[in-house]
């Protein structure tokens, strides 16, 4: 291993340094110090992404082949730093407020170690490295979904995640010990050459995919979602919805296709039962909520579904769907969580649909990015989502799920039908006392602004698809 | 540069200099400049093209270009038009431009409502020079997705569930679509999503022909308001403000009767000889179905909207007998309908600007109190029914006289029958035009109203113009889509 090697690492080693960097400031920075504790920490971040970004990468093995990289992990890492970055800057007035103040240290380090976490999950080479990078990105969440401590929903967020993320870690290592057991191994490279369908080793992918299930919030292993994204503090619940869920759908690809490729009939069998009830459940239980975040859960969960369709096809193709499709969600849905976190914070509670009544009227700005938003989420063009949708039916219908296919497809308009219930509450429904017109925070505005663009131009700019394309690889 | 691009760009630039505007005056101008500016184009384009077919330019497709867009997944920004698309993006200029007059005085938020608008106009020029069918479909569902809002925002009556279920209907029809162009796609095993390199290669299998062509002509025909698809259709029209009717009606319908040409009966023709049959029942009970209840309505837009699905149903029916003869009534009919509808909403809208109601029984004695939108509303009826010399006879006489060349029984007998809804129609027009502006007036209130205003009289004179001038003068119409229809029907009966 020499030097050029470790700049192959440079994502891990600079998340590191600005993680020491910004618990050292923690330690150290007082009066007005702190107050500046926020922008830099998005500066680090930005930095950071920076960083990450290049075209240097090159396929390489360090750590005896545990950990490995190559450009599309590489542009994989740096879409979850840059969504990490939207969403701490989205996270400024919370992090000012009285009660939370006093440890946005805790914030920025927890955060930081899980993103930390996932880099080390997607990279991962070896089940057991794989494994740490899977506690990594649950264990610091908790604390982090139980961060409004003083509230009782958030408390109760938290022990919900904690014993459904432990309970899931539990699953999968289950099921890793089975593949050990019959493989002798837990290198992902040794172990493809002795997997071969046996029934132990089904059983083991079963319990890994449950596994993973959790962590994506597949239905059925969903339940613990609608309760935590409520619960928590929403920048937490953001971070759920986009970044984690991002990268564990990356990391099942890869697994899947690198170390279960022969079992292809079987997980695709999964996938494919996993997709069907993803959507279709997700979407009738979006209709009946009421209360935003808990809405925005279930759309997550339908998200996730779509996410799967380009999973199933193990293909060139699928990969750079999932990962075009991450990208344009992480901007989608920051967005709406971005505007929801500010009206919570300007009403000082929790936001439903029905407070949203009228909001054109005095928040017309705000209306209409929410809007372009959650049509983006809707998959209607000319926003980026409709292109990352579209190419996500692509790849499953090129690989020959025509049904499957038509079954999201007529999902997308029970979709649309509950996204366009906001619309409808923000421009149709009269309602006589809208909540009053106000300005968002500076670092807010900006990162909204940037969800728009990225919403508008993501999908016409096809340059980025292009790249992502031309890195990402199959079976 | 390609001039089709003029299409897309104008509605960008308007969309932009709309959201920079500050009152409505500079609202105002930039539509008037941007549509004025789009029917200019549109009526260039029309002369330029037929310029160049008299000159001997005998291509299938005049100012074909193409960009590549995602070319890992072979979609480009394909353009081009043959007479058929010219003809539709000029109905498309004058309607939007005329709509522009009609929604004059709308309130509130009119910025916003023109914002809404374009950008479902530059939905429907982009659809009408696409060539590939990504972009089609990209802008097909661009078109769609503004009405929710302009019906939701600016309707009237029950306006909220209107609009939803117009959307969804709508987005159902379009979810078989891209079912269908990826089935197109993949089943021709083409490395281009174009249309006319698909049409070139003809290859695609004929079991997947079967599934898709179905599917596809399912899907436009949702919007073409295909029975029993068609009941979005009434409830959209009846609660979405008056330029958005005519829009709707006038142009958004025909996307439906132009893609099942264009994309299904293009692309798959022998699916398309096949499964006609099933296709040609369903429409023919649109056509008397709508008109049968045009009958017993008793609101003016619903009237008017019944009697959409029964013309809109002609226009599917007379594609899907497949002669030259009847195509090209079909697309006769759809420019003339276009027109019709067009003027026959922004009427009704007028009067009931004044009104404030739609019900035909509590109308009457209207000829004394506004001579002037009680004549154009009789012309539009007249032209409505087919009366020779206005744009209907000629679409619907070429519909008829076409399908009865087919010559087995099955065709005729549907013809015959399609044939009754020329009567049901002039019984529900003659009905209306004789309740609510013959008589005496009912309603004192009435007495007080005035005629229409500048705005409103040019809106009416334009499109009565254009009524007639198709009627008058069909043959320039006809030898502008002779060459895309004959194209077609070559591609059908090889």
């Amino acid at each position: 291993m020499n030097y050029i090697q470790f700049l192959q690492m440079r994502p891990e080693i600079s998340l590191l340094a600005i993680f020491v960097a910004t618990f050292i400031y923690d330690l150290a920075a007082r009066g007005k110090w702190r107050h500046y504790f926020h922008p830099i920490v998005c500066l680090l971040i930005m930095i950071h992404t920076a960083v990450c970004l290049g075209e240097s990468y090159s396929e390489c093995e360090l750590f005896g082949s545990m950990y490995y990289t190559n450009p599309m992990i590489g542009i994989v890492k740096t879409i979850l730093s840059g969504g990490t970055l939207l969403l701490v800057m989205q996270a400024n007035k919370w992090l000012r407020s009285a009660n939370t103040t006093h440890k946005q240290g805790e914030f920025y380090t927890l955060l930081l170690s899980t993103l930390f976490g996932m880099y080390i999950m997607i990279s991962a080479r070896h089940f057991l490295l794989f494994f740490i990078g899977l506690e990594l990105a649950s264990l610091p969440l908790a604390c982090l979904v139980a961060f409004d401590k003083y509230r009782h929903h958030s408390a109760e967020a938290g022990v919900k995640y904690i014993l459904s993320s432990m309970f899931s870690s539990a699953v999968m290592i289950y099921g890793i010990s089975f593949l050990y057991g019959t493989t002798g191994t837990l290198y992902f490279a040794d172990m493809v050459a002795n997997i071969n369908g046996s029934p132990l080793q089904i059983f083991a992918l079963v319990l890994f995919f449950a596994g993973m299930g959790f962590k994506i919030s597949l239905v059925p292993f969903h339940l613990w979602t609608a309760d935590t994204y409520q619960g928590a503090p929403t920048v937490v619940s953001s971070y759920l919805s986009v970044i984690s869920k991002g990268a564990a759908a990356f990391t099942l690809m890869v697994i899947l296709m690198k170390v279960f490729a022969p079992m292809m009939k079987h997980w695709q069998i999964i996938t494919y039962i996993l997709t069907v009830a993803s959507i279709t459940v997700a979407n009738l239980f979006a209709i009946r909520q009421s209360d935003l975040k808990r809405f925005m859960a279930f759309s997550s969960i339908s998200q996730a579904g779509y996410i799967m369709l380009a999973v199933i096809g193990g293909t060139k193709d699928g990969m750079s769907a999932l990962v075009f499709y991450v990208l344009v969600y992480i901007f989608a849905n920051l967005a709406v969580f971005g505007v929801i976190e500010t009206l919570e914070h300007h009403t000082r509670s929790s936001v439903s649909r029905d407070d949203c009544n009228g909001l054109y009227k005095t928040n017309p700005r705000l209306t209409l990015l929410m809007t372009l938003a959650l049509f983006s989420l809707a998959g209607i063009p000319p926003f980026a989502g409709f292109f990352s949708k579209f190419f996500v039916f692509m790849s499953a219908f090129k690989a020959g799920f025509w049904v499957l296919v038509f079954i999201a497809l007529i999902n997308t308009v029970v979709s649309l039908y509950y996204y366009l219930l906001i619309v409808k509450a923000m421009y149709i429904t009269p309602n006589d006392e809208p909540i009053e017109h106000f300005n968002s925070s500076k670092y807010s505005r900006v990162s909204l602004v940037i969800c728009l663009a990225g919403i508008l131009l993501l999908g016409i700019c096809s340059f980025i698809f292009e790249e992502i394309d031309r890195l990402s690889f199959g079976m | 540069m390609n001039i089709l691009n003029l299409f897309v760009i104008i509605p960008m630039i308007m969309l932009l200099a709309l959201w920079a505007s500050r009152n409505l005056r500079q609202t105002r101008s930039v539509m008037v400049v941007g549509s004025t500016m789009l029917l200019l184009l549109a009526a260039y384009l029309t002369v330029d093209f037929i310029a160049q077919r008299n000159a001997g330019a005998d291509a299938e497709f005049l100012y074909t270009a193409s960009w590549q867009w995602y070319a890992p997944l072979n979609i480009c920004y394909s353009i081009g038009v043959d007479g058929i698309s010219v003809a539709m993006i000029l109905l498309s200029a004058i309607i939007v431009f005329t709509g522009t007059f009609a929604s004059w005085k709308l309130q509130p938020l009119t910025k916003e409502f023109f914002l809404w608008y374009v950008l479902l106009s530059l939905g429907v020029f982009g659809f009408f020079i696409s060539t590939d069918m990504f972009t089609m479909f990209m802008f097909y569902e661009t078109a769609l997705i503004p009405m929710y809002l302009l019906i939701g925002v600016w309707g009237s009556g029950r306006k909220e569930y209107s609009a939803m279920k117009l959307t969804l209907m709508l987005m159902g029809g379009s979810a078989f679509l891209l079912m269908g162009i990826l089935g197109i796609y993949f089943g021709s095993g083409a490395t281009t999503m174009n249309i006319l390199e698909i049409a070139a290669l003809a290859n695609i299998p004929a079991n997947i022909q079967y599934i898709f062509f179905p599917i596809i002509f399912l899907g436009f025909g949702v919007l073409g308001a295909l029975f029993p698809f068609h009941t979005w259709s009434p409830d959209g029209h009846a609660s979405a403000p008056t330029s958005v009717s005519m829009l709707h009606a006038g142009v958004l319908m025909k996307l439906g009767g132009y893609g099942c040409f264009r994309i299904a009966m293009y692309l798959l023709p022998q699916a398309a000889n096949d499964l006609a049959w099933i296709f040609i029942i369903l429409t023919t009970i649109s056509v008397v179905y709508g008109a049968l209840s045009a009958i017993s309505q008793t609101d003016l837009k619903y009237i008017n909207a019944y009697s959409s699905v029964s013309h809109c149903g002609l226009v599917l029916f007379a594609l899907l007998m497949m002669t030259r003869t009847s195509c090209t009534g079909a697309i006769l009919q759809m420019l003339s309908h276009g027109l019709m509808t067009a003027l026959f909403f922004a009427l009704i809208g007028m009067i009931y600007g004044r009104t404030h109601t739609r019900d035909i029984r509590e109308l009457s004695g209207l000829m004394k109190v506004m001579p002037f939108l009680s004549v154009g509303y009789i012309i539009a009826g007249l032209a409505n029914l087919g009366l020779p010399g206005f744009s209907g006879f000629v679409a619907e006489m070429t519909i008829f006289v076409g399908s009865f060349e087919q010559p087995d029984i099955f065709h005729r007998t549907v013809t015959i029958i399609a044939c009754t809804s020329i009567v049901i129609t002039a019984v529900y027009i003659l009905r209306v035009v004789g309740k609510i502006l013959y008589g005496k007036v009912k309603n004192e209130h009435h007495l007080t109203l005035d005629d229409a205003t500048w705005d409103e009289r040019f809106t009416v004179i334009c499109l009565i113009i254009c009524v007639a001038g198709l009627g008058i003068a069909p043959m320039w119409v006809s030898s502008l889509i002779e060459g895309g229809v004959g194209n077609i029907f070559n591609i059908l009966h090889p």
